[in-house]
């Protein structure tokens, strides 16, 4: 549960604190890493600014997410799993966030957009770059 | 004295009553969908838009509006189902905040206004945001578990118990023995929900029959990780004390002290209004020590899952719980001998417990009238995939695919054909076209060799390639494979490095027969669930579509 407040609230867990949970809590280190590596929920490395989620569940597939997860990269000059040098964004793929109604999905920072087309992934990214130079600001 | 004070206070009957006048003094409700999917597609804004026009046309005392569960036809949202007395209901698609307060002005001001007899026309710059309720996906469909799934604020427990809840609760720890609950569920033939379909009231007799040492746990499996379905979330944004008061049934047929939530962290608002529905639960005295003046002392807890599609599995879900790497066990010894920290524990899903309280309060014949011979009852189903009305539905057990897709779910949109239905998700297969008159039931599906699964129902249209479908799906169970056998490991991998080649166009006919050795492996000596049933997928897209495997198996034997 500590493990998901950290999560939670940083966006990954920093070795730092990992190491701190194993002394607080007299549990061998190598315990806690196995746990972090096993779920998809933690994260190890600090994420960018924008977490953007694409849905690969089934409806989204089908639905053709595939294209739009391609158009992400092409955008954004990175691969899965990966954030831009300048940790603006950062880019996942999810197995389904649950809301196979409005396929295909993306998730960002929680913000979801459905029935997304490759299209509309320029305006997505600028949206959250005017979002986050606002609040630089 | 003071006691007869609290009696009162925490009376069910009593708050339901004063509830009940407290609702009627409305003569119009407004329930806005506001469950993950309606949320997305906007409905907040719509919401506190709403609150801001009945508040400008001066109707707080005539107009409630209730932020509701999932009415089900999520591709259509926001939704939205304006009831006035006397009239007709009204349900409104695709909301936009312009439209919202038109309809608060043009649609529900001069409506109110109407006298006895007269009638009234909606003005068509609403009507084709209308969405009408005699449309197949709503009256074909029979709502138990989902019946007041966007009728009530699933945030209100008073709400609840005006529309009679906690009174099946009460029914049991005042007149019934945990025995005589444990009967009526086996006789109202309730099986598993999860996929499993064993009888539940058979795995609470065996939790029942071991004996409450210090402790005995029941734990609800809402760890519902197979994409493309989303019932567990619904049925818990929507109306999560229908659960919990599942729970606290079976917790009594069973002898446990304790509860446990088991809930996907990647759906923060079921985790939300679960969280919000306990604490008024303990508010209520509905949790505790000496729950409406019984004996019966109950607590519940919620842990959240991490994106582990194993851990719905109940060995590994119990490890999770633990706050180990959720890797499943042998069984047995099965979790109702020895479950969580060691001690005996029954592991029901959401949408089995969303059932009992129902069961108890209309009877065990009244559950058993819906379904079939060996399947009772209702199944919800997410209705996915290439499919017109695509979202939430529940149809009574034994209803044939073809009405699901074709009638409730309006067809395959885009002049597209239908070519198969994939129930199961990544542990199940397809069903082409030829069973399209095949019912719904635990046993039907089993013969042609998919699942009933969870409830995922994706639609498949003639476009779709079945040999990257499977690909997809066994790309997905090797990702989440746990990696403790080394069937599920090694094989899974080994499968979809076949598949793959295969897609890529440099496969062989052996490759096929490779295929299907693997997968008979797997099936026979993987340790779990998971990996057993991995392989479904492959198996039943080579059995109906295995012309698509040699077609690209030929076209690189030509070269």
């Amino acid at each position: 549960m500590a493990l998901h407040e950290i999560q939670s609230v940083k966006g990954y867990v920093p070795w730092e604190d990992a190491v701190d949970i194993a002394n607080g809590m007299g549990i061998p280190l190598a315990r806690i890493y196995e746990v972090l590596t096993f779920y998809n929920f933690f994260k190890l490395d600090a994420p960018g600014k924008a977490v953007i989620s694409v849905c690969t569940g089934t409806a989204c597939y089908l639905k053709g997410n595939d294209k739009v997860l391609e158009e992400f990269k092409k955008e954004l000059g990175i691969g899965e799993g990966e954030s831009t040098p300048d940790r603006m964004f950062h880019l996942q793929v999810v197995r389904c966030v649950g809301c196979c109604g409005l396929a295909p999905v993306c998730v960002v920072n929680g913000k979801t957009y459905g029935r997304v087309s490759p299209n509309d992934v320029r305006n997505i990214l600028d949206e959250w770059r005017a979002k986050l130079a606002d609040d630089k600001e | 004295m003071a006691e007869i004070d609290i009696d009162k206070r925490f009376d069910i009957h009593e708050i339901a009553k004063n509830k009940k006048a407290d609702l009627d003094r409305f003569q119009c409700t407004i329930y806005c969908c506001h469950s993950t999917g309606c949320k997305s597609s906007g409905s907040d804004d719509i919401i506190s838009l709403l609150q801001d026009a009945v508040e400008e046309y001066d109707l707080k005392d005539k107009v409630r509006i209730v932020a509701a569960g999932c009415m089900g036809l999520c591709a259509q949202g926001p939704l939205m189902r304006v009831e006035i007395k006397g009239q007709k209901d009204v349900l409104y698609k695709r909301l936009e905040p312009l439209v919202a307060r038109l309809i608060i002005a043009e649609h529900v001001v001069p409506a109110l206004k109407l006298e006895e007899g007269e009638t009234f026309e909606l003005p068509e710059f609403l009507q084709q945001h209308v969405l009408s309720l005699d449309l197949p996906f709503f009256t074909k469909q029979e709502k138990v578990v989902l019946k007041l799934a966007g009728h009530m604020d699933p945030e209100d427990i008073q709400e609840y118990m005006a529309h009679g809840g906690y009174l099946a609760l009460e029914k049991v720890l005042k007149t019934m023995t945990p025995a005589q609950v444990v009967d009526e569920i086996k006789r109202s033939g309730l099986r598993g929900r999860g996929g499993g379909g064993f009888s539940t009231g058979m795995k609470w007799e065996l939790a029942a029959k071991v004996p409450t040492v210090d402790e005995k746990f029941i734990i609800c499996n809402g760890d519902e990780g197979d994409p493309g379905a989303y019932m567990d979330r619904s049925i818990l944004e929507a109306n999560p004390h229908a659960v919990i008061e599942g729970m606290m049934i079976a917790a009594y047929a069973i002898g446990a002290t304790e509860g446990w939530f088991y809930i996907r962290a990647e759906y923060p608002l079921a985790v939300e209004r679960l969280e919000k529905a306990i604490k008024a639960c303990k508010k209520n005295r509905l949790l505790g020590n000496n729950i409406m003046g019984t004996d019966f002392c109950f607590n519940i807890d919620i842990r959240l899952g991490a994106g582990a599609f194993v851990c719905g599995e109940e060995t590994a879900l119990i490890h999770s719980i633990e706050g180990k790497r959720g890797t499943p066990r042998p069984r047995p010894p099965y979790p109702t001998d020895k479950g969580l920290w060691g001690k005996p524990s029954c592991v029901n899903n959401v949408e089995t417990l969303g059932n009992v309280a129902s069961i108890i309060l209309k009877g065990a014949d009244w559950f058993a009238s819906f379904g079939t011979e060996t399947s009772k009852g209702t199944k919800v189903f997410a209705l996915t995939g290439q499919v017109e009305h695509s979202g939430l539905i529940e149809v009574p057990m034994g209803t044939t695919i073809n009405e699901i897709v074709n009638e409730i779910g309006g067809g395959v949109p885009n002049g597209k054909k239908l070519k198969a239905v994939q129930t199961g998700g990544p542990s199940g297969g397809v069903i082409p076209l030829e069973y399209m008159d095949l019912p719904v039931c635990y046993e039907e599906l089993k013969k042609v060799g998919s699942i009933m699964g969870s409830g995922g129902m994706i639609v498949i249209d003639d476009t779709q390639d079945m040999v990257s479908l499977a690909n997809f799906y066994l790309d997905f169970t090797v990702d989440e494979s746990c990696g403790k056998c080394a069937p599920c490991r090694i094989g899974g991998k080994q499968m979809l490095l076949l598949l793959e080649k295969i897609n890529k166009g440099k496969g062989t006919k052996e490759d096929i027969d490779e295929l299907r050795k693997i997968a008979h492996a797997m099936q026979k000596a993987s340790l779990c669930g998971l990996g057993q049933t991995a392989p479904n997928p492959v198996l039943s897209t080579l059995k109906f579509y295995e012309n698509e495997y040699l077609a690209k198996v030929e076209k690189n034997e030509k070269k």
